[in-house]
């Protein structure tokens, strides 16, 4: 079990970021203390979360590129929200945000599903009405921390052993998304609706449908996503995660989720955020302008799809019989 | 008639422009099979797809355990009972072979869970037991990729009887088993007819539907013909109803004078594909390739047309060594090669007809940097004019044409290229009869022309019937060589499974 995770894809990046981890340790042991491991995950946790709700867009033979902008405009909307009626409870603002966030998310997944829009086109309007509708909102004005109640920002701060509330989010979204794709009859479709849609149809599965679920999760943690950035950053304004879809992109990719649909694993998604985080925190450390950090995450997507593309090369048929098959073997080598 | 469990009464299915069904009728009866016999363009896999619950039927009714029945999705059929093994792949390549088994009827967690949770040990177990009482020896857990197309077909197979079928439907299973998997499938239907299945098989065989069946089904474009008991008819009688005439099965071989040796390889290698492949090709010769799918026989002309890696082994050419690093290479020394999957690897469908005439030699008719479109017009009109390719003009796309239309397009394309050997790869297959023989006829032209012609097939007929001399592979080796006359069914089908020929 433990040498097949080894030799897989995930296994191998596990090793890659813990040995770039403890590398960057050795120059700086403080780098890899607790404290400081627990703060590169609470960094990561908004790319992991939003990472999971792409992996299963991408599962699905779709990509959401709206995540950023979705984010930008829940968090806005939470923001104002609480600036305006600051008595109104975290419950109930959270609430709004996971609602807010899935109507964006199911308003990509209508269009793929009941009009065959390709997900690329539908997300990179939607990106742009999203992100223009947080400036139509906001004016182009921020919201300050002042204008913030003190438990819309503490809220994602407050420890639990020692550990932010933010990496708990983080976490039991990795536990359920976990369990969901490997025990659910609803996560496993989303493999085989991506994996072959004809016979994902031939065998009862709605792929529309599928495809629907996948941009209304990956909406869905987009809002969640969206308060947890304003209330960390204890700020609001328009360009809030510009950009950030590509680097969400970069972690599924990096962690294996296949571009074409149907491969892909949590554990694997998580590793490839994490990847992103460890490289992130390293590059001040180390002494390396954080101006590298895009082409050192690219140079590194270029590395992860080579090495997948040489590994499926030449895998032939094995026609001819192996010298030590003995040739009465009741099972032909291979017709 | 009143028993039958799963009946279809005047079922109609139009497509633009196509009455793919036209008011047909069939009865499955349980315990027994029924063959589903016609040429292709019959209807056979619409009505597959009709019975599944993939199409909509648009007249007509469907009845089912004596009460009519409406398929809204295949779920709807699914649930009733009817499953069927499709002819193209209908699984999932990196999935788990259990998990391929049990996909859209997984086996759930018992208690509270039992609505979320997938048992995969269950899974697994359950799919252990489906695969040994088939005889099909793999690891559930292994990813579906990894298996040989045989193998893949097990677990199709396994898949339709996960479920408590009562309706078992095979579109041609045997087309893609070796000789040793198809006796496996065979004992499986007459355990499945033991377990009171109703099961209908679809096949282009007659020694099968003799085999197996107990009453036929006979469909002719769209329509349904005739039925009856298997021991009440013979195959000339089957074989008229499919084509409404008397065919008799002569081939057009006309006597060509054998010239000297055009092509000579010796001892071509592939690590893992075939080995000491050796043989030579003389001008005016149709030289027969006879061997199971599986046997290396595609892999080896692929070698020849430079499309396989890691090739080993000499190719001469009018006596003068040559090599054949990609298909550039080959057409360049006049070998070219007729691929068996036409729509993938022979034709660009988006572009119109003269242009897939003229893809192979663009250079040649390029003058100071551009195309001379009168020249490539001129090109397409000649080749395709002498195939007889039916379009209203020959700027139309091939994607309009039918397929035998774009099979004929093809064939233009590299005789355009004026080849000295042109290499056929199962160049009648999914052509109807009457197609058939025209194809065969032009084989005798293009030899009659001074050509020499490889022809890789899996019709014994053919083979016997087309070949000057029939080569035999079987587990990517050669293993005989016989002249037209000492040829016999039993001698090319023995060697190509294994045997050694003693009569």
């Amino acid at each position: 079990m433990l040498k097949r995770f080894i030799y897989s894809r995930e296994g191998i990046l596990s090793l890659i970021v813990l040995a770039l981890f403890l590398g960057v340790g050795m120059i700086s042991p403080a780098f890899i203390s607790l404290p400081n491991s627990i703060s590169i995950f609470n960094d990561t946790s908004i790319l992991i979360m939003l990472s999971l709700g792409q992996m299963l867009v991408i599962l699905t033979r779709c990509i959401d590129l709206s995540v950023a902008a979705n984010v930008a405009f829940t968090g806005m909307v939470v923001a104002m929200t609480n600036q305006y009626f600051p008595q109104l409870s975290m419950a109930i603002l959270i609430v709004l945000a996971l609602a807010l966030g899935a109507l964006l998310g199911a308003i990509n997944g209508l269009f793929v599903w009941l009009l065959k829009v390709p997900s690329i086109v539908i997300t990179l309007g939607t990106m742009s009405i999203y992100r223009g509708c947080t400036f139509l909102l906001s004016d182009g004005a921020w919201v300050n921390s002042h204008q913030m109640s003190p438990s819309f920002i503490a809220l994602p701060r407050f420890e639990i052993l020692s550990v932010p509330v933010l990496s708990w989010i983080a976490v039991v979204a990795i536990i359920i998304v976990f369990w969901a794709m490997k025990y659910s009859v609803w996560g496993r479709n989303f493999y085989s609706a991506g994996g072959n849609p004809t016979a994902a149809f031939y065998s009862g599965v709605n792929v529309g449908k599928v495809q629907f679920y996948a941009f209304l999760v990956s909406g869905t943690l987009s809002g969640l996503c969206g308060y947890l950035w304003v209330s960390r950053f204890a700020v609001a304004y328009v360009d809030v995660a510009n950009g950030f879809e590509l680097q969400v992109v970069a972690a599924c990719v990096i962690g294996g989720i296949s571009i074409v649909g149907g491969v892909g694993t949590v554990v694997g998604c998580v590793v490839g955020a994490l990847f992103i985080g460890v490289v992130n925190n390293a590059l001040p450390i180390i002494g390396v302008s954080p101006f590298w950090q895009m082409a050192i995450s690219g140079l590194v997507i270029v590395i992860a799809v080579i090495a997948n593309a040489s590994s499926d090369k030449d895998k032939a048929r094995i026609i001819l019989r192996k010298p030590n098959e003995s040739d009465d073997s009741v099972q032909a080598p291979s017709h | 008639m009143n028993d039958a469990i799963f009946s279809l009464k005047k079922v109609s299915k139009v497509f633009p422009g196509v009455k793919a069904l036209d008011e047909v009728d069939l009865h499955l009866y349980p315990g027994q099979v029924t063959a589903l016999i016609g040429e292709n363009g019959a209807g056979k896999s619409t009505l597959v797809k009709t019975m599944t619950g993939i199409y909509q039927p648009d007249g007509g009714e469907i009845i089912f355990d004596g009460k009519p029945v409406y398929f809204h999705s295949p779920h709807d059929s699914h649930a009733l009972g009817i499953t069927a093994i499709h002819q193209e792949t209908v699984l999932f390549d990196d999935l788990t072979v259990a998990e391929n088994i049990f996909l859209g009827n997984y086996p759930m967690k018992k208690g509270p869970m039992t609505k979320f949770s997938i048992d995969w040990p269950t899974m697994v177990a359950r799919s252990q037991e489906i695969l040994s009482s088939i005889n099909a020896h793999m690891d559930p857990n292994q990813i579906l990729r990894e298996l040989s197309i045989g193998q893949k077909h097990m677990v199709g197979i396994a898949r339709a009887l996960s479920v408590d079928a009562k309706v078992v439907i095979l579109d041609e299973p045997t087309a893609a088993l070796s000789h040793h998997e198809i006796h496996e499938l065979y004992d499986l239907v007459n355990n499945l007819k033991q377990k009171g299945k109703a099961i209908l098989f679809i096949t282009h065989k007659f020694d099968e539907v003799f085999i197996l069946a107990d009453r036929y089904t006979v469909f002719r474009d769209g329509c349904f013909v005739g039925e009856g008991f298997i021991k009440d008819t013979n195959e000339t009688q089957l074989v008229e109803m499919m084509v409404a005439r008397s065919i008799d099965e002569t081939y057009p071989k006309k006597t060509v004078e054998i010239g000297e040796t055009l092509l000579e390889v010796s001892n071509l290698c592939h690590t893992t594909e075939f080995a000491n492949i050796s043989f030579s090709l003389k001008k005016g010769e149709i030289l027969g390739v006879y061997g199971l799918v599986g046997s290396g026989r595609t892999e080896v002309m692929q070698a020849l047309f430079g499309t396989a890696r890691h090739v080993t082994g000499s190719i001469k050419m009018n006596g003068k060594e040559v090599t054949i690093h990609s298909p550039r290479d080959a057409i360049d020394h006049g070998i070219v090669y007729v691929p068996e999957e036409r729509q993938k690897q022979g034709i660009v469908l988006e572009l119109p007809i003269v242009q897939n005439v003229s893809l192979p030699q663009m250079e040649r008719l390029t003058k100071h940097g551009q195309i001379d479109e009168e020249n490539e017009m001129s090109l397409a009109r000649q080749y395709c004019e002498r195939l007889q390719v039916k379009a209203s003009s020959w700027q139309e796309k091939v994607m309009n044409l039918s397929g035998g239309n774009q099979q004929k397009v093809v064939i233009a394309k590299w005789l355009a290229t004026n080849p000295k050997v042109i290499i056929l790869d199962e160049p009648t297959k999914g052509i109807d009869i009457g197609s058939k023989a025209a194809v065969h006829e032009f084989m005798s032209e293009l030899v009659d022309s001074g050509l020499a012609v490889i022809m890789v097939s899996s019709e014994l007929p053919e083979i016997l019937g087309m070949s000057d001399r029939i080569l035999v592979m079987n587990e990517g080796l050669i293993v005989g060589e016989l002249a037209r006359e000492e040829a016999t069914p039993e001698k090319v089908v023995s060697l190509a499974t294994g045997g050694t020929v003693t009569c």
